[in-house]
């Protein structure tokens, strides 16, 4: 006991004090804190900007000849538009062409994939039940290999004309049927698994969208859809 | 004048002589996963680069205000801040570079190159020294990200930068862009500055031998 208080006592003769060791990290992270927090604010609404136009940008792709979309809710069944951010919301977007004609569903699926969990953007057109394209949001598949799913245009292509009913197959074989994709040579998994993930994506919502010619209408809006959501929150 | 000698010294020694990579064998996580082409190996190696200018010219001018008890903590806070004005200004001008380089923008906190110039070095020189520092440290680290990913994309794509450099018939060596390209190419890389080391020593070993019989 008292061997521990001489030591203590030399420890504080030349060392700083507790208050002065607290102070110093309580000030290096309040410095460090007002630095984080303001770079977040002065880069939020461009990250926000940046994640919208990514996302016009894949529904263009996988809708062709859409140069109007709008964001589509269920809400007690019923596919509603909608501009505010909800939490945990699951939204799928419908394209329109110039003339305000409806052309098309794109819809978000995910799923797992050879690494991890990738997320697909694609074109669903209801009148003749068909995916009419195909877009890789997100993926971490192996680089030269798996990544081919979104990098070698031909398997991309595989979408742009593809029967769901049966349910979509990726085959090595060749495909002969009108719900058939050629799997890519060294990235099998990675094949069958967007495959997957748009059977997964039509089966939770081809029985939800309503009868074709039914879909919802273009909606002008006369404030811009950043604006109204700012008057949201 | 001596001054500017011994800064440029310092330069040239993270550049080349001690290169964090060829040398000392530090930041290999980010330095094998990100390197799978030159682009990414060049955002990866500028993005360390800022945040070891930053964080060193800061603990450097701080130095005496912290506490060496609570020095570590400190290093980590200012590192760590660095790399969030990073992260988010990536995500913000350069968004395709961020999502390809993932996870490991954030990583760079826990770069031990970065930790490790902060405590052998910035906390322990004057300012000016660290800065030269930090410069042939960081410039070290982003040429040896650059020439690896460099030599993976041409043999692994048969690009550089995103430019096709041969023609149809040039099939990539998958392999070169996968784990096992990286640590191959790495591996090369160690042995020909190994072997520069070794020449470089024999040559001084002769010059001495030399020197004491004139």
């Amino acid at each position: 006991m008292s061997e521990d208080k001489v030591e203590q006592a030399a420890v504080v003769a030349d060392e700083p004090s507790p208050a002065r060791l607290i102070g110093t990290l309580a000030i290096a992270g309040l410095v460090s804190g007002i630095i984080i927090i303001a770079i977040y604010l002065a880069t939020f609404e461009t990250i926000k900007e940046n994640k919208a136009r990514e996302l016009r940008e894949a529904v263009f792709r996988v809708l062709p000849n859409v140069s109007k979309m709008q964001k589509l809710l269920l809400k007690e069944g019923k596919l509603e538009v909608s501009y505010k951010e909800e939490k945990g919301e699951e939204p799928i977007y419908a394209g329109y062409d110039d003339n305000n004609k409806f052309m098309g569903y794109a819809i978000p699926s995910d799923g797992p994939g050879f690494a991890d969990t990738i997320s697909v953007l694609y074109g669903y057109r209801p009148s003749d039940r068909k995916v009419i394209g195909m877009w890789i949001l997100a993926s971490r598949e192996t680089p030269g290999l798996g990544d081919k799913i979104y990098k070698d245009a031909a398997f991309v292509a595989n979408f742009d004309d593809l029967a769901i009913e049966p349910p979509i197959v990726a085959t090595k074989k060749g495909k002969s049927k009108p719900n058939e994709i050629d799997a890519i040579t060294g990235a099998t998994i990675s094949s069958v698994a967007v495959a997957k993930i748009i059977n997964k994506g039509n089966d939770y919502w081809v029985s939800r969208l309503p009868e074709p010619g039914a879909e919802p209408a273009y909606v002008e809006v006369e404030t811009p859809p950043e604006a109204e959501d700012a008057q949201a929150q | 004048m001596a001054k500017e000698q011994l800064a440029y010294d310092e330069f040239m020694k993270g550049l080349w002589r001690e290169n964090p990579v060829f040398v000392q064998v530090l930041g290999l996580c980010p330095l094998l996963a990100v390197t799978n082409s030159a682009i990414n190996g060049l955002a990866m190696g500028l993005a360390s680069f800022f945040v070891l200018l930053g964080s060193s010219i800061l603990v450097s001018l701080f130095k005496s205000y912290i506490p060496k008890q609570v020095r570590i903590s400190c290093f980590i806070i200012i590192i760590a801040t660095f790399v969030t004005v990073v992260d988010y200004t990536l995500a913000a001008a350069l968004p395709v570079i961020h999502k390809e380089l993932g996870a490991f923008i954030p990583l760079i906190v826990a770069n031990c190159l970065i930790l490790g110039r902060m405590e052998a070095f910035a906390s322990r020189n004057t300012l000016r020294m660290s800065v030269a520092d930090a410069f042939g440290m960081g410039a070290g680290f982003l040429f040896a990200l650059v020439s690896l990913g460099a030599v993976r994309e041409i043999l692994g794509v048969g690009e550089i930068f995103g430019f096709a450099l041969f023609g149809a018939n040039f099939e990539p060596w998958v392999i070169m862009i996968l784990p096992p390209g990286g640590f191959i190419t790495l591996g090369v890389m160690l042995l020909y500055f190994n072997w520069l080391e070794e020449k470089k020593n024999k040559i001084d070993k002769q010059l001495a031998t030399e020197d004491g019989v004139n």
